[in-house]
């Protein structure tokens, strides 16, 4: 493990960031100095001071604060992004692989149409029809992403199915479901948990950018991208409102990447050429 | 090889027409009453009488299939309807907004293709050097790095501080700069290390040694023998650079105020402008759908192992 990490000198400061990212979003109350809410107009645009050390926004609204909370929109929205990804991939994939014949090619097909489409375009499109807000581009973004997972889950599953100690364990007399919870489920866990990682700076920049538009939480919730957004009229006044949250949304993701390539050079050095990347 | 790409081009239709069939689909997710919001957005007092009239324009009386083969009827002939706001058909105003997405996109692929081509390959070349730490590193932060928040960054310092460059709009290539950059940072990124990774593996083929052997000059070998063979693995990702940049584009636009179909899609979404929406999410699918087989069929033309196969490649 030292070794690991000594090989990999931007592994341990990435995890010490999700560290900071995870405790920020679970103690935002008492991290912040403020409600992320209250606006003061006295202290509008105020740039950073002792008092508010990040400033505070057009509102008046203490920036720091709203960083702080602004982290619980990001990872609680990729959390529940990925969770429902890897359980409708895992079933999907899964069932697909395991039963095979008409089954398979039924999902199989309907993965292909799925992935036909530009992946941030249907999104988009999705969000348009069932409206905008943050439970709708989680919905958004796991319709458009569930596909290629799926794919994963159902080639190990294939593979795995012939394995020796899966014909030995079905000779033995394990029940299907004893099957797949023993022998199956384990190592393809591992191996999507690496995807998952890889994927979460993808997916967090998915969010930032919905909601930067304006599609994705809604106003005054803090989040980063709407942060952003929100300060687009102060860049020549006021550029360290748009600076702060930007950077935040740069650490986190470079910090799961950093995180995700590692996990995958240490389990598996032949995902690299599957995976690929941005998809 | 023809065999492959005729069999592509025979199966395109089937895939724009299960296209048509998702969008349409999806767009009967819509919550709420579309005779409701049709009403409201024209402005028009939603009486029952009123109501009716609005399902009989919007074809809401009919069956679902009927509905459908109506609507791809339509969509078949060009015809996605009218817009709910500006009550001007749909397809002429996206048509209108386009060509400057299309520059937009173009010009991002353009810097991608022309920036990491020399980087990748000077990074595999000295690897380890300097160049291929710093472009390394590069490709690193910029798969992190939000799209639009690099705009604003170079927005801030190229205007606001610098006053090089005008900040927002359309026109001339000193407008172009900052958006396309913004937009094409990611596929950069990616495309840069794809390219470094290729190279250092055709650098070990024998064919590249024989080539040395023979005296080949060493330009030749790098660029006709290692960079050729190294690009094959790079077209089928430009596909997918494409459907990025379509998707960034989105946000990008937003971010310079561009006059492209994105940031009139996103108003769209706010207007609850479905025709519009509908026919963005079309043109655009076509679009990225069109690239890929272009992209495909690149590929099978590139690499002779692939004219040589019957059977070539995927489907």
């Amino acid at each position: 493990m030292i070794r690991f990490l000594r090989r990999r000198p931007l592994v341990a400061p990435a995890l010490a960031v999700v560290a900071f990212l995870l405790a920020m979003a679970l103690f935002a109350p008492q991290l912040a100095t403020d409600d992320p809410d209250r606006t003061d107009i006295g202290r509008k645009l105020a740039p950073p001071s002792l008092s508010e050390p990040l400033g505070a926004d057009h509102l008046g609204r203490s920036i720091y604060s709203r960083l702080v909370y602004g982290s619980r929109a990001s990872l609680g929205s990729v959390a529940l992004i990925m969770a429902g990804i890897l359980v409708l991939s895992f079933t999907v994939g899964g069932a697909s692989g395991y039963l095979g014949g008409a089954v398979d090619g039924a999902v199989m097909r309907v993965c292909d149409v799925v992935l036909t489409f530009p992946t941030f375009i249907l999104a988009l499109f999705l969000i348009g029809i069932l409206g905008t807000g943050l439970t709708n581009v989680v919905i958004a973004i796991v319709a458009t992403h569930w596909a290629w997972y799926a794919r994963m889950v159902r080639g190990m599953v294939l593979q795995l199915r012939h394995r020796e100690h899966v014909l030995a364990a079905r000779v033995a007399g394990a029940s299907a479901p004893g099957l797949a919870v023993r022998h199956i489920l384990p190592p393809i866990a591992g191996q999507m948990a690496v995807l998952a990682t890889l994927d979460i700076g993808h997916m967090m920049l998915h969010v930032s950018g919905l909601s930067f538009l304006g599609l994705g939480v809604q106003p005054p919730t803090p989040e980063w991208g709407v942060m952003i957004g929100d300060a687009r009229q102060f860049l020549r006044t006021a550029p360290q409102l748009i600076l702060f949250p930007g950077l935040m949304i740069f650490l986190s993701v470079m910090a799961f990447n950093v995180l995700g390539d590692a996990l995958r050079d240490h389990l598996d050095p032949h995902l690299a050429q599957e995976h690929g990347h941005g998809h | 090889m023809y065999r492959y790409i005729l069999r592509r081009l025979a199966f395109l239709p089937v895939i724009l027409f299960t296209v048509s069939l998702v969008v349409f689909l999806i767009l009967r997710l819509a919550p709420g009453d579309p005779a409701q919001s049709y009403l409201r957005l024209s402005q028009i007092p939603p009486t029952a009488e009123n109501l009716a009239m609005a399902r009989e324009v919007l074809g809401l009386d009919k069956s679902v299939t009927a509905q459908y083969a109506a609507w791809l009827g339509r969509a078949a002939r060009l015809d996605f309807g009218r817009s709910y706001v500006t009550g001007r058909p749909v397809i002429d105003e996206i048509l209108h907004y386009l060509p400057a997405t299309l520059e937009l996109a173009g010009a991002s692929l353009l810097i991608t293709l022309g920036l990491s081509a020399p980087l990748g390959v000077a990074a595999a070349l000295r690897r380890n050097s300097l160049v291929d730490h710093m472009t390394r590193g590069l490709a690193f932060a910029g798969v992190s790095i939000p799209n639009f928040w690099f705009g604003f960054l170079l927005a801030w310092l190229f205007s606001a501080e610098l006053g090089w460059l005008p900040p927002l709009g359309r026109g001339g290539p000193e407008r172009l700069v900052m958006p396309a950059l913004s937009l094409a940072l990611m596929s950069l990124a990616v495309n840069t290390r794809l390219i470094r990774a290729s190279m250092l593996e055709t650098m070990h083929h024998r064919f590249v040694l024989y080539a040395r052997a023979r005296g080949v000059p060493e330009r030749m070998v790098v660029w006709r023998h290692m960079f050729v063979n190294a690009l094959i693995p790079i077209l089928t990702a430009t596909g997918m650079h494409v459907g990025e940049l379509l998707g960034g584009a989105v946000v990008v636009e937003s971010v310079f105020s561009w006059p492209g179909v994105g940031r009139y899609a996103v108003s769209s979404i706010y207007n609850r402008d479905f025709p519009v929406l509908q026919c963005f999410m079309l043109v655009m699918t076509a679009i990225f759908v069109l690239c890929n087989l272009a992209v495909d069929i690149a590929y099978v033309v590139a690499d002779p192992r692939m004219r040589l196969s019957n059977q070539a490649g995927r489907l």
